[in-house]
């Protein structure tokens, strides 16, 4: 009989299903997994440092390529740092917009995510559904920013700039387009950014059922997550999980209900919480998050109708004076100058502040000494311990259920290396 | 919220009592700015304080939120001296060799934060490392998602961890040198890459690129920040 040995398999840095550059190293005993060992690192660019050496408002663009499906919501964590630093607070109409678009970037990402998971494990038209619905929250985004992704959106103090009045409209026919298709597009596109917003979030329940007529009864989809990478709630808690990770595992914790920050504590939603722990339990935490989030949007776009008032605070020192003053008010001009060339120093001392992003508690550590520049800043990435988690998740799994494992593990390589 | 945040003051307190009588036989110090606890333990007492702070029914810090190391070497040095450099002009204003304390005993720093969910709270945790070869416990055995995070301080600081199971790099590049994150590591780096077409590989070489400041740090002396003496708002901070 021929002696059996133990194999290492190399997966990635290049797979379709590593999620970026994920390289892992996995000991097999036949098509079992012995151990994983991801290699990490392929991806940093060393944010940290870079923030170090720059005036705390130019990092903020840093931010958006930490986790690059989720980008307000990374900037959101930074912002919270230094308000909390400078002991500054954004006016109620900035802390709704936040938390609309907190809720935007959170579909944005579970539809990525549910895209990516089910391309991952043989589901192909979800990619395409989800990708149609994505299409119009990056487009609230290019309007509210003029940027699809990176949007730097969030300042200490408040917002850029109030929600637009007009929504962007598509333009005349092309080759590729007809005038009456354009036409169609355009429809929902008449009003103002909250229209189309509102005229989203009445639409998108019934684009979560198709997803869910799509998956959640699919045999082939609960062949292959259900049972598949359980996380006891003890283990869940010991690992560092957090976000949808831990809920999936059945424990019930959401930092905008339990440490409630922006508007979280006055709109209403619920936490689901998974029973199982298992990678079906985690798709369905997921999903009816996005439903949650759609509850929230609504909540929100009625509240910036009622209301309207200014969106950043009226401090020069931390927020740029307006453009018009700017032109003849010499105090202004200084502001102006001292404010994009400088900065502003904050007091010495060392915060943290975390918000529940999409994948988890996303947080920012800023040191600093009472300069321009943070002295450390740490960005506390969910997806960082999530994938350490990936090596006792796929134990005894099947090479199969390792990219299902990697898929609910929702991981960015964008925070994960920073 | 302000009754929100009336409450999360009040547990802070009791947060705060409760650590300062448990923790003020082990020679730590507690520090309560900007609404958060940090909590100052020496290096030798970190593990049975890590172990009370998971289990003891008080604390309950069930989760490890987050680790990271901190270089405290140009803490508080400033690349522009305010004072002189309206005579001398930017160019000659900048200071691009700091005075680093390399071998200050509190130079390296290892900061842990951790969560309680049971009683909705928050601590910071601060062990001094030493200057000049950092070494901590490691808190693994406590909890378990420290394994990467102290791969990370290790990699980035250099601070070693006693006890870890596998201290290997994780964030840099295989067979890199030094450690990027301290203080005296260039922000450009030490060595580039580049694609070599006679040997037909890439290949590795001094960085050609001389560091830069494009913002200088500057430390300004700031009324509105200095502490309890006088609350005067100053007009020209």
């Amino acid at each position: 009989m021929p002696e059996i040995r133990n194999y290492t398999l190399n997966f990635g840095p290049q797979h379709p299903s590593a999620h970026g550059v994920l390289r892992l190293v996995l000991e097999m005993d036949g098509e079992v997994i012995e151990r994983a060992d991801p290699h990490i690192g392929l991806l940093h660019r060393g944010t940290e440092k870079l923030a170090e050496s720059k005036p705390y408002n130019q990092s903020i663009g840093y931010m958006d390529r930490l986790d690059y499906v989720s980008m307000m919501c990374n900037e959101h964590g930074y912002v919270r740092a230094i308000e909390k630093l400078l002991g500054v607070e954004a006016p109620v109409r900035a802390q709704y917009i936040r938390t609309l678009f907190d809720e935007i970037t959170r579909i944005l990402n579970h539809l990525m995510w549910l895209g990516a998971h089910g391309l991952d494990i043989g589901a192909m038209s979800i990619f395409l559904y989800c990708f149609r619905e994505r299409e119009d929250l990056l487009d609230c985004y290019e309007a509210v920013s003029g940027a699809r992704l990176h949007a730097t959106y969030y300042r200490p103090g408040g917002v850029y700039r109030d929600l637009p009045d007009r929504m962007p409209q598509y333009q005349g026919s092309s080759k590729w387009h007809s005038a009456k298709t354009i036409a169609q597009r355009n429809d929902a596109r008449q009003g103002s950014l909250l229209d189309f917003i509102d005229d989203f979030a009445d639409r998108f329940p019934a684009h979560v059922d198709e997803y869910e007529t799509l998956l959640t009864d699919n045999r082939i989809w609960k062949q292959r997550t259900v049972g598949i990478g359980v996380v006891s709630p003890e283990r869940a808690l010991q690992l560092g999980f957090t976000g949808p990770m831990l809920r999936g595992s059945g424990v019930e914790w959401d930092l905008r209900k339990k440490q409630p920050y922006a508007a979280y504590g006055e709109v209403d939603f619920d936490i689901p919480v998974g029973v199982n722990g298992d990678c079906y339990d985690r798709y369905l935490v997921r999903m009816e998050e996005m439903r949650q989030s759609n509850r929230i949007i609504k909540q929100c776009v009625q509240w910036l109708r009622d209301n309207s008032g200014p969106v950043a605070i009226d401090d020069h020192k931390v927020m740029p004076p307006k453009r018009a003053a700017v032109k003849d008010d010499m105090e202004s001009l200084i502001h102006h100058f001292k404010l994009f060339t400088e900065g502003y120093c904050t007091p010495p001392g060392e915060v943290y502040a975390a918000v529940e992003a999409p994948k988890g508690e996303f947080g920012c550590y800023i040191v600093s000494d009472g300069a321009n520049k943070p002295y450390r800043l740490k960005v506390r990435a969910p997806g960082f311990p999530h994938l350490a988690a990936l090596d006792e998740m796929s134990r005894g799994h099947m090479l199969a259920d390792v990219v299902a494992i990697i898929g609910t593990l929702d991981i960015v390589f964008g925070e994960i290396d920073r | 919220m302000a009754t929100y945040s009336l409450t999360r003051n009040a547990r802070l307190d009791t947060l705060a009592t409760a650590v300062r009588e448990r923790f003020a036989e082990f020679g730590c110090d507690l520090l309560d700015e900007f609404g958060e606890l940090t909590l100052i333990v020496p290096v030798d007492r970190l593990l049975e304080v890590a172990w009370i702070l998971r289990d003891h029914a008080d604390f309950r810090f069930e989760q490890l939120i987050d680790l990271c190391g901190v270089d405290y070497a140009a803490f508080g040095q400033s690349e522009w001296e305010t004072e002189e450099a309206s005579n001398t002009g930017f160019g000659r204003g900048v200071d691009r060799d700091l005075d680093l304390a390399v071998d200050d005993p509190k130079r390296f720093a290892v900061v842990y934060h951790f969560l309680s969910l049971a009683h909705n709270r928050r601590l910071r945790l601060r062990v001094y490392a030493g200057g000049d070869q950092p070494m901590v416990d490691s808190v693994i055995a406590v909890w378990a998602t420290a394994n990467w995070f102290e791969r990370e301080a290790f990699d980035l600081y250099g601070i070693l961890f006693r006890g870890h199971p596998d201290l290997r790099r994780i964030l840099t590049d295989y067979g890199f040198i030094g450690y990027p994150f301290r203080k005296d590591f260039p922000l450009s780096g030490q060595v580039e890459m580049r694609y070599d077409p006679e040997q037909r590989r890439v290949v590795y070489q001094p960085v050609s690129i001389p560091p830069r400041v494009l913002v200088p740090k500057v430390i300004r002396e700031d009324s509105r920040y200095v502490k309890a003496e006088d609350g005067k708002e100053s007009a020209n901070a």
